[in-house]
């Protein structure tokens, strides 16, 4: 399974914003941690402005902030802004797709996305931040902003 | 040899103590999984505890009581060879009192089982979850459990 650049650009953003308490980020140095567009970030940063996932401060100072449940929020939530990863809502775009053939392709593809979607849904952004953790421990590439932990289940 | 069932001490939030559970703790077990499921199971939870909480080395049913008030329960046991697989701790069911919950509970439960496991010889604990039960599942990846190397499958058979 792959990400859309935009998306995987979102989970980035959200993971670094929701990695602990701790002063707003400016969409500038969450750009330079991931080595990405600020334009596009920005683009991104205001769709998960307006799903409520994060906030966004103006003034001197200001910045984005997380604002939900790191226990919570999955990343299936976060990838459903940005992509359609729901069933029976992709068409396959060629005319073979509806011959016996398609729609037993079709099933079997179909199986592959149910497991991709009940992977997503079941892991938090505070999992996934654990999982951050050990790769930053097996393998340091870069120095952490900061690295509180969310919580216990 | 392992020694099941005997006193650890888990990282328990509070005063809460996790133990083998006793004949005495049914009850509060079937409320428990009545909590989560809405259906009472009084003898399938009796037959149950017959199986885990006897003098077994390698079958666990764990409680998590403070002050004497069960607030949990977890049970699983070491199976080893089925499908091929070396000894492996699995975790067959997990309540938390509602009320309870978001407060380590879980984790306790999870950690002491998994200590017992170890001391039976696994190296490794499993368990299954439905697709669409994300709030367990989240708590199951929220300690560290990712897809292992079996695929459940499974059809439908003929009437």
């Amino acid at each position: 399974m792959r990400l859309q650049i935009a998306t995987r650009i979102a989970l980035y953003a959200i993971l670094d914003l929701a990695s602990g308490p701790g002063p707003q980020l400016s969409s500038g140095e969450i750009a330079a941690r991931f080595g990405i567009s600020v334009n596009h970030l920005s683009k991104v940063l205001a769709v998960l402005v307006r799903a409520g996932l994060v906030e966004s401060l103006r003034g001197a100072g200001g910045g984005y902030r997380f604002r939900g449940n790191a226990r919570r929020v999955t990343l299936l939530e976060v990838i459903r802004l940005f992509e359609d990863v729901d069933p029976g809502t992709r068409t396959d775009g060629d005319a073979a797709s509806s011959s016996p053939e398609g729609r037993a392709l079709r099933r079997v593809l179909d199986e592959i996305d149910d497991i991709a979607r009940a992977t997503l849904g079941s892991i938090t952004l505070a999992t996934l931040l654990k999982l951050v953790e050990e790769q930053a421990g097996a393998a340091p590439t870069r120095e952490p902003r900061r690295r509180g932990m969310p919580g216990r289940a | 040899m392992p020694i099941p069932n005997a006193p650890l001490s888990p990282r328990a939030p509070g005063d809460v103590r996790v133990r083998a559970a006793r004949p005495s703790d049914l009850p509060a077990a079937v409320a428990l999984d009545a909590e989560d499921t809405g259906e009472a199971k009084p003898a399938y939870w009796k037959a149950r505890y017959q199986w885990y909480a006897g003098r077994h080395p390698d079958r666990f049913f764990l409680v998590a009581e403070r002050r004497g008030k069960v607030l949990g329960f977890i049970v699983g046991e070491v199976r080893a060879w089925e499908f091929g697989s070396p000894p492996a701790g699995w975790v067959f069911a997990i309540h938390v009192k509602r009320d309870g919950r978001q407060h380590g509970l879980g984790t306790v439960l999870f950690d002491a089982i998994c200590e017992r496991f170890r001391r039976a010889g696994a190296q490794h604990v499993r368990t299954m979850v439905a697709k669409d039960a994300p709030l367990i599942l989240s708590f199951f990846r929220s300690l560290g459990m990712m897809a292992g190397p079996f695929m459940q499958l499974e059809r439908r058979l003929a009437p």
